[in-house]
């Protein structure tokens, strides 16, 4: 009994000395009131932290960078309020919801003085209309990537080329139902918001028909694999295709002509948020197009700042890749936010596809 | 002395009651609810009446029997040698260390062993029967489910069967059974505690598996635990993703119930047994 009370006192006195430290630690990094403090609410990995630094600077403000790995938990968290987020980047239909919820307070554009770098073509989009929630950060497509050493760039141009039984077991997706469904909508002609029940049916049957041609769907590890030549075609998104490019050049992005989605992280107030005025200096700082330009290099996704864009290297501004033509990006769909039931919908026939096996 | 029992017994109420008990409460009442709030029994009709859940729920109760199944296969040989051998502190301990390794490095591990370019099949490929496809498929996931079970099925088995008594063993033989006639009359029976602590640690984790489906079954093998993290995470339906787990929650009491009712049986054929693994 006597050894098990000194264990038990020993432990009690490592976690003091342990928890003194930790508080000595953060009391030597100066107080954190709200006033001096942003609270960053972002994707991990999705800014240069030389910026943050730089940003610390030149305000005085102390930056608290926390991360979300997906916009649900993103969205749980900020409806419970327990933090006073200041500052969080969720993606487009995600903004339209937490809109709808009331979770989100109107930008004043007067105080956004950089606001006029932003490309017309970014904005006022169906999610968010007029920006009056939102600014965008960072934009990207759907796609195809491809190895060019098993696969030739003639063979995956279009969606429906993705059911070529050449391909059998060579393909893998990303394990989220509205970018799979969608691009079966898109090869049927459908728009990727379609509510009409019978036509998301037609896409589910569609898919099921790919089934034989499907590795595997998973998430993040996509980029490992392509890396590691495991499968020969993926279908991801074009901010994992340019890490991965970057890591293997036998790698290559398609954004098919006929269409794909569009999506957008754009940085919202909260309502959680304490401190306004740092949100709005935040802003403005990214805006600047030197630091936009230096955020687009260091993450490899597409900056929607027009004066940004002209200071990247043309070998990264004339990718067709990353920055493609405009008579494609005219065909691109952002996702609307179809409330509860069909996005239920969506889940459940996608559910249904991941578990047919011919 | 009863007073103070009583009073080192609140830590244990207070964490039963907080974290055992008030989640199962929370998982039922939401399992009841809608998005709305309101009370509906609905969540359970979608799910009995859903082809998919109902595949669904068979899978994954054929997945963790299968891979129950292969992990007592390896794991009773394993642990009745292992208590014959010298050194036996060692090779438990040996068998217990890869529990020590987080569940998410080790599934990536296996991602560098078998992937196409990874080491067993650069060895097929030097061996001459070269590469195949051994990432996302069914026997992938066994594997790798199997081998990250062992040793909760190990040790229980191990325990069983260092307690058993030698002097049973040699009576056993004295009275002319064969080595065959001794294991599956006296050890076996004798070890089954241990065996059926060994199912249900076991069993009950792998009927809701869902990191490795993903990343070594590639979503080729779907299971409940798949449905439950959409719930919650994707189509945010937490009433829906509750009821499935109340599902699970069913089927783990069933399968306790089925393998302690025997154990029952068996005290009162063996009155004078005090510890049991």
């Amino acid at each position: 009994m006597k050894k098990v009370f000194s264990l038990a006192l020993g432990i009690l006195a490592v976690c003091g000395i342990l928890w003194f430290g930790v508080y000595h630690l953060s009391q030597s990094q100066g107080p954190v009131t709200t006033k001096n403090t942003l609270n960053l609410y972002n994707w991990g990995d999705y800014i240069d932290p030389q910026l943050i630094t730089k940003f610390e600077k030149q305000t005085g403000y102390h930056v608290q960078y926390e991360t979300f790995d997906s916009n649900e938990a993103m969205f749980t968290k900020i409806k419970q309020g327990g933090t006073p987020y200041d500052l969080a980047v969720p993606s487009d239909y995600m903004i339209e919801k937490m809109r709808k919820a009331n979770l989100l307070l109107p930008i004043d554009r007067k105080k956004l003085t950089n606001f006029k770098y932003l490309s017309a073509d970014f904005l006022n989009k169906s999610f968010d209309p007029k920006n009056r929630y939102s600014i965008p950060y960072f934009w990207g497509t759907l796609g195809i990537i491809y190895n060019d050493q098993q696969v030739k760039a003639s063979e995956v141009q279009h969606w429906n080329d993705l059911w070529n039984p050449k391909w059998k077991g060579q393909l893998m997706l990303v394990d989220s139902a509205r970018d799979i469904m969608g691009l079966t909508l898109i090869s049927q002609g459908h728009s990727v918001n379609t509510t009409n029940l019978a036509e998301m049916e037609a896409a589910q049957r569609k898919l099921d028909q790919l089934s034989g041609n499907v590795k595997a769907i998973v998430a993040d590890e996509i980029k490992l694999y392509m890396i590691q030549n495991e499968a020969p075609i993926a279908v991801t998104w074009s901010g994992e295709a340019s890490e991965m490019l970057a890591a293997n050049s036998h790698l290559h992005y398609v954004v098919p002509s006929e269409g794909s989605n569009l999506w957008f992280d754009n940085m919202v107030i909260p309502k959680t948020a304490k401190n306004k005025k740092a949100a709005y200096a935040f802003m403005n700082f990214m805006l600047e197009p030197e630091n936009a330009a230096k955020n687009a290099e260091y993450v490899g996704y597409a900056t929607p700042n027009e004066a940004a864009v002209k200071l990247l290297p043309a070998a990264v501004r004339n990718d067709k890749q990353f920055y493609p033509a405009n008579s494609t990006i005219d065909k691109l769909e952002v996702y609307q936010d179809l409330g509860q039931t069909k996005v239920e919908q969506y889940n459940d026939l996608f559910l249904k596809f991941k578990m047919f096996r011919q | 002395m009863k007073k103070t029992r009583s009073f080192f017994m609140v830590p244990y109420l207070v964490w039963i009651a907080l974290f055992v008990i008030a989640p199962l409460i929370l998982i039922l009442y939401q399992s009841l609810t809608n998005n709305q709030g309101q009370f509906t029994l609905q969540n359970y009709v979608t799910y009995g009446t859903s082809w998919t859940y109902l595949k669904m729920t068979i899978n994954s109760f054929w997945y963790a029997l299968l891979i129950t199944a292969v992990t007592l296969l390896i794991s009773y040989p394993t642990a009745y040698f292992l208590s014959k051998t010298k050194r036996q502190q060692l090779w438990l301990l040996l068998i217990i260390l890869p529990t020590w390794i987080n569940l998410l490095l080790k599934a990536y591990a296996f991602i560098g062993l078998l992937s196409r370019s990874g080491t067993v099949n650069q060895f097929l490929t030097f061996i001459g029967v070269g590469p195949k496809q051994l990432l996302f498929t069914d026997f992938s996931f066994l594997l790798v489910a199997s081998y990250i079970e062992i040793p909760f099925m190990i040790l229980p088995i191990y325990n069983a069967i260092v307690q058993l008594d030698p002097a049973l063993i040699n009576a056993s033989r004295d009275l002319g059974a064969t080595n065959l006639q001794t294991f599956t009359k006296v050890v076996f029976p004798l070890t089954i505690s241990g065996v059926k602590a060994g199912i249900q640690a076991v069993f009950i984790p792998s009927l809701s598996l869902f990191m490795i489906t993903r990343l070594i079954g590639g979503n080729r093998v779907i299971t409940l635990g798949t449905a439950i993290e959409e719930h919650f995470l994707t189509t945010m339906n937490w009433g829906m993703g509750s009821t499935i787990g109340v599902v699970l929650i069913v089927m783990m009491f069933i399968m306790m119930a089925l393998t302690n009712d025997r154990k029952k049986k068996r005290q009162e054929v063996l009155p004078n047994e005090k510890s049991e693994g």
